[in-house]
């Protein structure tokens, strides 16, 4: 394996992502010298030959743990291949691949040690709908009443972290729907977050793993596991 | 020695041999049988002993004293159920933690340099 310096992992969870993972690879191949992990969370169509032809390094997890332990064991991988930085973007192409060094960058000049690429600094033409921007709003007042972070879009999933976070988040990382947790624990770390605008896009295949049967469960389950980690002794 | 008193005797004791056999038999962790055993134990010594689940059940207020053994019986099916839930909680940390683990050694077996 070839070795970028300093040592950065892209990763990308993906469940059932065969018609967008291939391209997406091939393109961050193209532009960047990083390794590009896909984690495929136990999808049954062709995500893992997909993204394996196109040049990734494959976890093939034997069953659907969901999106926080997918991205975990991505953080298990750079943790133990000793990555400096690890960027995770989502494997369905909603995520602008151009804007990956702007996140990375407050990472590798060592201002951050966890970097969110927020769709709604700067000028955005990302549409929300109202439920959802209710949710974001939600949880938009829930992280920046309990932390110092001051977080426009607390539910990204396009974010960079640095090794100490990689140790961490290897151990403790939230099972499902994690990127709201992540703050909590980040806080009681005093880690230094900080966001950074990006591009998101709507997404082109497949669907979202958020339906709208499920937003009150999310909402409900985030919040209690949030407060609870609080609370929360890590060991 | 009314009726609900004998068939109370008769469920719990045979409550209490089937876990016992089944405990013999393997089927059944040590460690997952102990609440089943403690809660039949208690039902069947107050069903058995009369005047004890009279004393008790005045003592609580309650009117007639079988319905104390249903509120026994309640509460231990209420702490079988919470010890189910965490022992599920568990399984799937472990379950989790394993998937992990044999996707890690499934690459490193088969890294993409040593294909084609």
């Amino acid at each position: 394996m070839e070795r970028t310096s300093p040592h950065t992992l892209v990763a990308l969870p993906a469940y059932q992502e065969e018609r967008s993972i291939g391209g997406l690879v091939r393109s961050l191949r193209e532009r960047f010298p990083y390794d590009v992990l896909v984690v495929n969370d136990g999808s049954t169509d062709g995500t893992s030959d997909a993204a394996r032809e196109a040049g990734a390094i494959v976890l093939d997890l034997p069953c659907n743990l969901g999106i926080g332990g997918a991205v975990q064991t991505a953080f298990l991988y750079a943790r133990e291949h000793g990555y400096d930085a690890v960027v995770r973007i989502d494997g369905d192409g909603q995520h602008e691949v151009e804007d990956i060094p702007k996140v990375l960058e407050p990472i590798l000049a060592g201002r951050a040690d966890a970097v969110i690429g927020s769709r709604f600094l700067g000028e955005t033409e990302y549409r929300v709908s109202i439920p959802r921007i209710f949710g974001i709003r939600f949880f938009r007042l829930l992280v920046n009443l309990t932390t110092g972070y001051r977080v426009t879009d607390p539910t990204s999933g396009f974010f960079a972290i640095n090794r100490s976070l990689i140790e961490f988040y290897s151990h403790h990382y939230p099972s499902d729907y994690p990127e709201v947790d992540a703050f909590i624990l980040m806080h009681r770390l005093k880690s230094r977050a900080v966001e950074v605008p990006v591009r998101m896009y709507d997404r082109a295949e497949g669907k979202s793993s958020i339906t709208a049967f499920r937003a009150v469960y999310y909402m409900v389950k985030v919040t209690l596991s949030y407060l609870i980690n609080r609370i929360r002794r890590f060991g | 020695m009314s009726r609900v008193t004998i068939l109370s005797i008769v469920v719990s004791s045979a409550l209490l041999l089937y876990i016992l056999e089944m405990v013999r038999r393997r089927k059944l962790r040590e460690e997952y049988s102990i609440l089943w055993l403690a809660g039949s134990v208690i039902i069947l010594v107050l069903s058995i002993k009369q005047d004890w689940l009279v004393g008790i059940a005045h003592a609580a207020g309650i009117a007639y004293p079988p319905s104390f053994l249903f509120l026994v019986g309640i509460l231990f099916i209420l702490l079988i159920l919470i010890h189910f839930s965490i022992a599920i909680s568990k399984l799937y940390m472990m379950n989790k933690k394993m998937a992990q683990e044999l996707a890690l050694f499934k690459e490193e077996l088969n890294p993409p340099d040593s294909r084609e």
